[in-house]
């Protein structure tokens, strides 16, 4: 279908388009911030809430990107999201806890040593697992709604059950590596050491994933094929291999977040993963399904608003993300970053 | 006679007809049938379960909508009536503005995420719901000195209902006639009642207009049917049924918390029991609701030995054995409803369907 | 080079419960232009996705330089040298025109490694393309937008090109744009199958053609016949026709 305006603009072809990027949504980031400080008050308080919100927001990012992928590529959202995170969150428990000689060290990089270790080993199995899991689970239900969000909560029972077969039901502690405890001093703003390694190391993956996305091949397709997956496979190229390689990157990305999100937690859970999964359903709804760079946006305003509100209201503090979703879709029904689909 | 009782929608099976009248039969002279009071516990659950799957069916199964807040609205009747009667006393007045007040809560609600979020795709839908769902439970337990927090309220029903209550002296045919059984009754004849509408509503012009929006909502649209409003209708009437149901579990067990009514448990315990028994049919609540409670604990005792069993094997013993636990019975539940769903889409009622009409065919 | 290149033989395509295609005979012959013309609804488009294997036929044979591709998925049907432009175009509106172009040309990593050669032969036929190089696809007009699903498909050479209805609510300058980028295009030796609801546009270009209506092919034979025999032109398109004199 061609667009209405179509023969009117065809009448002048060498009207020239401006270049036109929606910075509007990412503007809000700094906005709220702003709207923040008077209400916070003090200064250094509101320099370590944001610090804690943008920690909190790159990490709910890292584990939401996947998710907003998958579904821009296949139309498939899956709820089973949350297993990647809890089995990344528990993976880090045994891991960190097998090298205690490394976090109980002062020595801040024998402590990030342990950190990374948690992460690889995390990607690994929950890059495994999601690779297993699009074969068992989601293979089989492509292109049928209904079925795929029964099947994807389904599998989200077992693994939230199995991870309690093997770590048990009750509460893990995961307590920062010696090092990493307590905060610094930067001015008069006290800033917790881990949330500044939690805002380095997401920055450093946000960094790669935009890289990936806009600099490489690989990404360029993923790009095209949340748009037009049917033209992508008539230009040559087999979207299913790139689906699965998002897929299982996702849920690698999931396991590193879950990593992250268990050590900002310093506890874990078995339903941390269904309790997270509400957070990012909230991140890629208001960044716009499908968009990675809307849940960017959408996963720094529910950090930072978490982080602000926690602290002047904390009764309201666990309803501003609804709030802050029916906002966005009030002003963008689609959500802040809609991808242009046909 | 029949046929418009059943608004003429006959179960289709011979199987299905006796498995029906055998449930149905069994609930109706349940205290009699099975004295002791867990096993009436047991028999009120099911007819709670069945109105509130019924009424999840009419979303799933007939409009096609996937809500994960179905759980608000049992827990808003459950809390209506357990807000009711904890403050305005024991009395059939404040269960009937309970009840009413419950209803107009649920109507108000469902209407307005209706309007707001089904005009968009069902994945939408499910993700809104999940998280409009779960701030509800937090506000319920955070409003302590409404909803008595986490730890519930505990009421007082109208006197003709509680325990004391006492028809007769002296037991008949092996039930004692006290405000227990009373109350039963009055679960049996409501569920019965409300599921009749339910089947009606269904088998109606409005409810073959939901069927085709979920077959195809393009064509349903492009035949002049506002799609958004007839789901959202189905989205109302389905919350309408569920706050129904709400206020039966509570006045029934004549407590109500956030682990009763509003868990997200029971939210999964739904979905079992509608994919389990069949979706798209009413029947299937009844059976679907009765097959699931009735594993729920049969399934537990079986673990329990299972696990016991395992646990002395060398090696894989021990995760065996935490496998088979009673306490992971919901890991198996998972694994049996995620086979139904690929091998088993339209449950048992679906299944002894197809079997009849191949029976009749080769016939 | 002769013969043909594309042939499909009693082809059936079912879209779910709907009855597409009635076996279609189509044979599209090597080196030259064919033009698929017939109304609204009478299966042209339906034909064009069978053969790309967006759709599978349920009966007949289509085969592509000697292989038969009925049963190949759309990579693979393009991965054989088929260059396809669908009826929406398929234009990535987010992505730039040169991500767009760099995303048709397979054998290349990135827009740098894109044959120049061969893009500047594509900029002399589109010279917006080059003047808008670097912006959203999504912002270019309707003309532009089409000139754009055509360059991408030629960026690299391909041994047929498929068109579903490149004039499609065209402004005429952009129609005789398009009339001399395919003529460029026919010299260079290229088959192409263009799918057309305006005889003008059809009648100038083409070698062969081909009727459809009603999910068969009703007529197939030389453009020159067909334009030559009036009668023919009323019986086969009808009072389609005039309305496009």
């Amino acid at each position: 279908m061609n667009a209405p305006a179509t023969t009117a603009a065809a009448a002048k072809p060498d009207a020239l388009p401006k270049v036109r990027t929606d910075l509007l949504p990412l503007l809000l980031v700094p906005a709220l911030a702003l709207v923040a400080l008077p209400l916070v008050g003090s200064f250094p308080t509101w320099v370590t809430l944001t610090v804690a919100g943008i920690a909190m927001g790159l990490i709910v990012f890292i584990i939401a990107s996947g998710l907003t992928l998958v579904f821009g590529l296949m139309d498939i959202l899956n709820f089973g999201h949350g297993v990647f995170i809890a089995l990344g969150a528990f993976l880090a428990t045994t891991v960190l806890g097998g090298m205690a000689d490394w976090t109980g060290s002062q020595n801040i990089f024998a402590n990030l040593t342990a950190i990374f270790a948690a992460m690889l080993v995390a990607m690994a199995a929950a890059g495994a697992v999601g690779m297993a899991f699009e074969r068992v689970i989601i293979r089989p239900v492509y292109g049928q709604h209904l079925k795929q969000i029964l099947i994807t909560m389904g599998g989200m029972i077992v693994g939230e059950e199995l991870i309690k077969a093997i770590w048990g039901p009750q509460a893990i502690p995961l307590p920062l590596p010696a090092g990493l405890r307590g905060a610094v001093l930067i001015g008069d703003a006290a800033i917790e050491k881990y949330r500044l390694v939690a805002v380095v190391v997401g920055l450093a993956i946000f960094g790669l994933i935009f890289w990936v996305l806009n600099r490489t091949k690989a990404g360029l397709l993923i790009r095209a094929g949340v748009q037009d997956r049917e033209m992508v496979e008539a230009l040559g190229y087999r979207i299913r291999r790139l689906f699965v390689g998002v897929f299982v990157a996702g849920s690698a990305l999931a396991g590193i977040g879950g990593v992250l999100w268990g050590l900002f937690q310093q506890s874990v859970i078995p339903q941390i993963g269904a309790q997270v999964n509400i957070l990012i359903f909230i991140v890629i709804i208001i960044g716009g399904l499908g968009s990675a760079g809307g849940s960017f946006v959408g996963a720094l305003l529910v950090g930072l608003l978490a982080n602000y509100t926690g602290f002047l209201a904390p009764k309201v503090a666990l309803f501003s993300n609804i709030l802050l979703m029916v906002m966005v879709l009030l002003w963008r029904p689609q959500g802040l970053y809609p991808v242009a689909k046909r | 006679m029949l046929r418009s009782v059943l608004s003429n929608d006959f179960p289709r099976s011979r199987v299905l007809t006796a498995l029906l009248v055998v449930i149905v039969l069994g609930l109706a002279f349940a205290p009699f049938l099975f004295p002791g009071a867990k096993s009436l516990s047991v028999a009120a659950k099911i007819l709670v379960f069945i109105v509130l799957v019924a009424s999840y069916d009419l979303l799933l199964g007939y409009t096609g909508i996937v809500s994960f807040a179905h759980t608000m609205f049992f827990g808003i009747g459950a809390y209506g009536i357990a807000i009711a009667l904890a403050r305005l006393g024991p009395t059939w007045g404040a269960v009937a503005v309970g009840v009413v007040t419950g209803l107009a809560v649920s109507l108000v609600l469902s209407f307005v995420i209706g309007l707001f979020s089904l005009r968009v795709k069902a994945i939408f839908y499910a993700m809104i719901t999940l998280a409009v769902a779960a701030a509800f439970q937090t506000l319920a337990s955070q409003l302590s000195d409404f909803t008595g927090g986490e730890d519930g309220l505990t009421f007082k029903v109208p006197e003709m209902l509680s325990p004391g209550f006492s028809l007769a002296e002296e037991p008949f045919l092996g039930a004692s006639l006290d405000g227990k059984l009373i109350s039963y009754y009055l679960l049996f004849f409501v569920a019965v009642a409300l599921f009749l509408v339910m089947l009606r509503i269904v088998n109606s012009p409005f409810g073959r207009v939901l069927q085709a929006i979920r077959e195809n909502d393009f064509r349903a649209e492009a035949l002049g049917y506002r799609t958004v409003i007839y789901r959202t209708l189905s989205n109302v009437l389905g919350a309408g049924f569920a706050t129904l149901a709400g206020a039966m579990l509570a006045l029934w067990l004549r407590y109500n918390g956030p682990d009763t009514s509003l868990s997200f448990e029971i939210m999964l315990d739904i979905l079992l029991m509608v994919v389990i028994g069949g979706m798209g049919t009413m029947y299937g609540a009844i059976v679907g609701s009765t097959v699931f409670i009735l594993t729920q604990s049969y399934l537990q005792d079986l673990m329990k030995l299972a696990s016991g069993g395992v646990a002395h094997l060398p090696a894989v013993g021990g995760f065996l054995s935490a496998l088979l636990s009673p306490d992971r019975w919901l890991l198996w539940l998972g694994v049996l409803f995620v086979l139904s769903v690929y091998y088993f889409p339209t449950g048992i009622v679906g299944k002894l369907r197809t079997r009849a009409l191949g029976g009749t065919r080769r016939a | 080079m002769s013969g043909a290149l594309l042939a499909l033989e009693g082809v059936h395509t079912h879209i779910g419960a709907y009855h597409i295609l009635h076996g279609v005979d189509l044979e599209v012959p090597r080196g030259g232009l064919t033009v698929l013309l017939g109304r609204n609804g009478a299966g042209k488009t339906t034909t064009l996705r069978t053969i790309m294997g967006l759709w599978h036929a349920s009966r007949g044979r289509v085969s592509f330089d000697g292989a038969d591709i009925a049963a190949l998925p759309t990579p693979d049907v393009a991965r054989l040298g088929i260059a396809y432009v669908p009826e929406n175009m398929g234009i990535f509106s987010d992505l730039t025109v040169e991500e767009n172009m760099a995303l048709a040309a397979r054998e290349a990593r990135t827009a740098e490694e894109i044959d120049r050669a061969r893009l500047e032969w594509v900029f002399g036929l589109f010279p917006a393309m080059k003047k808008f190089w670097l912006h959203p696809a999504g912002l270019l007009s309707g003309g532009q937008k089409q000139m754009l699903a055509v360059a991408r498909a030629i960026v690299e050479p391909r041994k047929l090109l498929i068109v579903d209805e490149p004039t499609k609510g065209l402004a005429p300058a952009i129609i005789q744009n398009m009339m001399s980028a395919f003529r460029e295009l026919k010299s260079t030796d290229t088959t192409i199958l263009l799918v057309e609801q305006n005889f003008n546009f059809a009648r100038q270009l083409g070698d062969t053609v081909a009727v459809m209506d009603n999910g068969r092919i009703v007529h197939a034979g030389t453009m020159a016949a067909l334009a030559e025999d009036e009668s023919l032109q009323q019986r086969l398109l009808g009072l389609s026709l005039a309305a496009h004199q």
